[in-house]
């Protein structure tokens, strides 16, 4: 049984743990607010890159001159994946998320006998996968110095990847991220990213129907816009990522601090009851010794 | 009556443009063009420069440093990086040419022996450069 002092430090600690809860709440839904501004305000390029450079494939898919990173290179015996988490923690499952999915990615690969390589970006993912397949890292990208995700940001993990997509080190590239629903739910999401797999545009009809003029001619352009289309899925990656740990943030913070205050009502019920047995103790003790005399 | 057009200008950070227009001047990789409406369907790169476009109600320009336009029904100008001229200053300038130098050496370095993509790094440096005289801005160096 805790003493009557027990009772109240315990429930000053878990008082001030709300406190800290409730405002990291609120500090994960101002973020958040900027975060899905910044996903929204990318999203046209990203949707018109994506609708030109699906009917570009489309039109020089298929000849044997196609740049590597939308061919591939023949092979698909090196895989890299992509881990993209979070710097911080305390954000839900939104970590344990992404890596459960990596890891299982990485699980089936080992067992179809291929090679894997793991790049992580974000320290959180890197802890996650590092007891299991540590030996597979080959890189890591420290996103804890960036206050805010910029395009730089993504073009430099771009180049990162295709610097060791040329020297021949991966055949192909996937990267695994949260995609940003709601507030309460965020999908960790794998993405091809090399050999590129571009979405057919919706309306393939009017779409096909166009024949454009090309300036340059058709590959040239195809070879300067395939490493811009990697920077631009990475960044458009980073961006989701960046609005589903904020969300799941908050979410958590919410429930801890709904908990906390489950915990404080319960403590302070046990509080009262005991100082109300010592309160009865005493008279007891004060009337039985008037008794006594 | 003038004929308009739909034109969008997207950097992957923010949306900067999207209005009807008249004409839009490109810093195409080829060459500048002018793009109006009706014009025959084109994709084409970009190369750092200044895109002037023109309105019912004036002309705006932007700073572009690369990216590629599409012209269909309407232009979208997909930049990598696109600016209001008038936000560009001396230190943002020099930043983005300072930048250019960068990965010309940096270039340079990797490939001593392959003129392609030293080439092409030149070729970027000297148009950030011409940027400046647009502008009304210099370098703080000398080009190379």
């Amino acid at each position: 049984m805790p003493s009557l002092k027990d009772l109240k430090n315990r429930i000053e600690s878990v008082k001030s743990t709300r406190k800290i809860t409730k405002a990291m709440q609120m500090v994960a839904a101002a973020k958040l607010r900027r975060a899905q501004d910044a996903a929204e305000q990318s999203r046209p390029y990203t949707e018109r890159f994506n609708a030109v450079m699906g009917a570009l494939a489309a039109s020089v898919g298929d000849s044997d001159s196609a740049p590597k990173l939308l061919s591939g290179t023949g092979k698909d015996d090196v895989h890299l994946l992509v881990v993209m988490t979070s710097e911080r923690g305390l954000c839900g499952g939104f970590n344990a998320n992404i890596a459960k999915m990596a890891k299982q990615k990485a699980t089936e690969l080992l067992g179809q006998g291929k090679t894997l390589k793991i790049l992580t970006v974000g320290k959180k993912g890197r802890d996650a996968m590092k007891r299991d397949f540590g030996d597979y890292f080959v890189g890591h990208v420290d996103l804890s110095e960036v206050k805010r995700i910029g395009y730089a940001d993504a073009q430099g993990i771009a180049k990162d990847i295709l610097g060791r997509f040329d020297g021949g080190e991966f055949d192909v590239a996937t990267i695994f991220y949260a995609k940003f629903v709601n507030v309460v739910s965020q999908i960790p999401t794998e993405q091809q990213i090399i050999p590129a797999a571009f979405e057919a545009p919706e309306d393939d009809s009017a779409e096909a129907t166009t024949l454009y003029d090309y300036e340059p001619d058709e590959e040239a352009i195809l070879a300067d816009l395939l490493p811009r289309g990697v920077a631009t899925q990475i960044f458009a990656a980073l961006l989701e990522n960046g609005a589903s740990e904020q969300g799941a943030r908050m979410s958590a913070m919410d429930n801890a601090t709904r908990n906390a205050g489950e915990m404080i009502e319960k403590l302070t019920i046990q509080y009262n009851r005991s100082r109300q047995a010592v309160i009865t103790n005493e008279l007891i003790e004060i009337i039985s010794g008037a008794e006594a005399l | 009556m003038a004929d308009t057009m739909q034109f969008d200008l997207v950097s992957p950070e923010r949306s900067l443009m999207s209005t009807q227009v008249k004409s839009v001047q490109i810093p195409g990789a080829d060459g500048d063009m002018t793009a109006m409406p009706n014009h025959a369907p084109l994709i084409t790169t970009l190369r750092p420069g200044i895109l002037t476009v023109e309105t019912e109600t004036g002309t705006e320009e932007f700073v572009v440093t690369g990216g590629f336009a599409e012209l269909g029904e309407s232009l979208s100008v997909l930049a990598e990086r696109a600016v209001p001229k008038a936000e560009v200053d001396q230190a943002a300038y020099e930043a983005m040419v300072d930048e250019a130098h960068a990965a010309y050496q940096q270039v340079k370095e990797t490939f001593k022996n392959e003129p392609g993509p030293v080439d092409d790094a030149v070729k970027l440096l000297s148009d950030m450069v011409a940027i400046g005289g647009h502008i009304g801005l210099s370098p703080k160096q000398p080009s190379l």
